[in-house]
């Protein structure tokens, strides 16, 4: 009887990419890719180690939060606040028309491709960039941040728009085709209910996400919480940017918090 | 016919019944009053809208033609963007795996583990990568550390999470086959959990990477390295063509990156 037969140790096998041989050669290649990435960033071991000593200052210069400038506070996270609802109901709007003329089987051919090229192009630059030129055109403070966050609400929400759209089931459509109706009123009829409840938790959705956008904005000009937090740092103000950042966390929670409870009612 | 069967069934059919209606109309009362709060509390100046569009285009005019001699300079800074990305995602998978486990109700070992796991979530994901890397050029100086850092701190949260959910839906059979071998606690979460959740870990690091990429081309504006403070100076130099050369590179690598993201994702799923 041979023993090769029945091995004694049993290794599993690798998780992924199939072979050992695979998974050692993608081992490798991450380290070399490392080594590579970190020569190239000039990274200072020194100024890295001192970081560790800096981040325990930090830290204590933070606490405790000083939440005694409580009306600035209050008044930022409010105008965030405002920046993101006013933001969502201006994409709602503004997201209908664009997601229609995003939807391939509504939209001629020509309007869909404009409309595909502006959501893609639109979605690929961060807000904090979008925000900067909203500066430069509106001037610093919140309408700036409004805009900004406006601007991408529209391109995520006809994004969205355009797939439930694409994903409609045709017979209603046809149905309400046959009678004689308009364009409009095949949407109307037809389109509408069938996509309007997946709509409202999208809106849902980007609430949340605007109110989580709305404390960055700030950081280039763009009016609220972030404007207060980027002032507080750019001042050494620790623990107020402690206590800012503490307000932010709750907010972006309870914001996720609601935003989950409505959609799970809508479903 | 008396009342209560009437008003079983009706003579008239209606959706919703009258308090449906009623909770509608307090909804639609609730959203309507937000958005006039928020709207009118903004001080907007309605007057900076008419001259929008003669703005916009005056900006536009001063983008054309894009300065193409500035691209030399920016392909080093725009390789470092990557690298912010990806280091700090790398970073993020290992940090994420201890705290997904923690966070998770079945592999938490009590009440103030998960309490602690979860905190960390949450922390983690409501503080924007450019806010955390505020934080980080305060402890280490301006540079693409503190964007790794940054990167990774957004990062960790958003990969654990999902991760969490998805040990805690992970298959018991494998689990208890391990378990009654009389393997450890932590040879049941590698070898009985963690392959289960091995597809949910790479797909969720391969699309965060690629939502990396295009946060770390904003972090040089609060100076934590990468391509966003060649793009702040021009801007503040009013250098507008070469505004345009940098936008047109940010939105290539993101939009290739993107793609890279997809094509890995469609592989392995």
């Amino acid at each position: 009887m041979s023993t090769a037969a029945y091995p004694t140790s049993w290794r599993p096998p690798p998780a992924f990419f199939g072979t050992r041989t695979r998974q050692h050669a993608a081992v490798i290649a991450a380290l070399l890719y490392v080594a590579w990435s970190v020569s190239t960033l000039n990274i200072d071991v020194n100024r890295a180690l001192a970081g560790f000593g800096r981040a325990v200052d930090l830290f204590v210069r933070m606490v405790p939060p000083d939440f005694s400038r409580g009306e600035l506070l209050v008044r930022g996270m409010v105008e965030s606040l405002q920046m993101a609802f006013a933001a969502t109901l201006a994409g709602v709007v503004l997201s209908v028309p664009l997601g229609i003329a995003a939807a391939r089987n509504l939209a001629p051919r020509p309007v869909y491709l404009a409309a595909r090229g502006l959501i893609v192009v639109g979605r690929t630059f961060h807000e904090v960039i979008i925000a900067i030129f909203f500066v430069k055109l509106f001037g610093f403070g919140a309408v700036a941040g409004l805009l900004t966050l406006a601007f991408h609400s529209v391109i995520f929400l006809a994004k969205m728009l355009a797939e439930d759209i694409e994903n409609v089931r045709v017979g209603p459509i046809e149905a309400v085709r046959a009678t004689g109706a308009g364009f409009l009123q095949v949407v109307v009829y037809s389109v509408v209910p069938q996509v309007l409840t997946r709509s409202v938790g999208t809106a849902i959705y980007r609430l949340d996400a605007n109110v989580r956008h709305s404390t960055v904005v700030g950081i280039v000009g763009a009016g609220g919480i972030g404007q207060t937090l980027s002032a507080s740092f750019s001042r050494y103000d620790y623990d107020f940017a402690a206590a800012i950042l503490l307000c932010i966390i709750a907010l972006v929670a309870l914001g996720e918090w609601f935003s989950d409870w409505v959609r799970a009612k809508l479903r | 016919m008396s009342s209560a069967v009437q008003k079983r069934y009706p003579e008239v059919w209606r959706k919703h019944t009258p308090r449906e209606t009623a909770a509608r109309w307090l909804w639609i009362a609730a959203v309507a009053f937000a958005s006039a709060w928020s709207v009118s509390a903004l001080d907007i100046e309605w007057v900076f809208f008419k001259d929008a569009h003669v703005q916009a285009a005056d900006l536009a005019g001063r983008m054309w033609p894009p300065r193409w001699a500035y691209l030399p300079k920016i392909v080093a800074p725009l390789v470092e963007t990557i690298h912010i990305a990806t280091l700090g995602t790398a970073i993020a998978v290992v940090f994420s795996v201890p705290i997904a486990f923690l966070a998770a109700r079945n592999t938490t070992a009590n009440g103030f583990t998960w309490a602690v796991g979860r905190g960390i979530l949450v922390a983690s994901r409501s503080v924007n990568t450019v806010i955390w890397g505020l934080l980080f050029v305060a402890i280490f100086g301006p540079g693409p550390l503190a964007g790794i850092a940054a990167v990774s701190a957004r990062s960790v949260g958003f990969l654990a999470k999902l991760v969490a959910e998805a040990i805690e839906e992970a298959d018991r059979g494998p689990i208890e086959a391990i378990e009654a071998t009389g393997a450890s606690t932590f040879q049941v979460y590698v070898v009985g959990i963690l392959p289960q959740v091995m597809p949910v870990l790479i797909g969720t690091t391969v699309y965060r990477w690629d939502i990396n990429v295009r946060e770390s081309s904003v972090l040089g504006f609060v100076g934590a390295g990468g391509i966003g403070i060649y793009l702040y100076a021009s801007i503040n130099q009013f250098a507008w063509q070469q505004v345009l050369v940098v936008l047109l590179a940010i939105l290539a690598v993101v939009v290739a990156s993107e793609a890279v993201s997809a094509w890995v994702r469609e592989r392995i799923s």
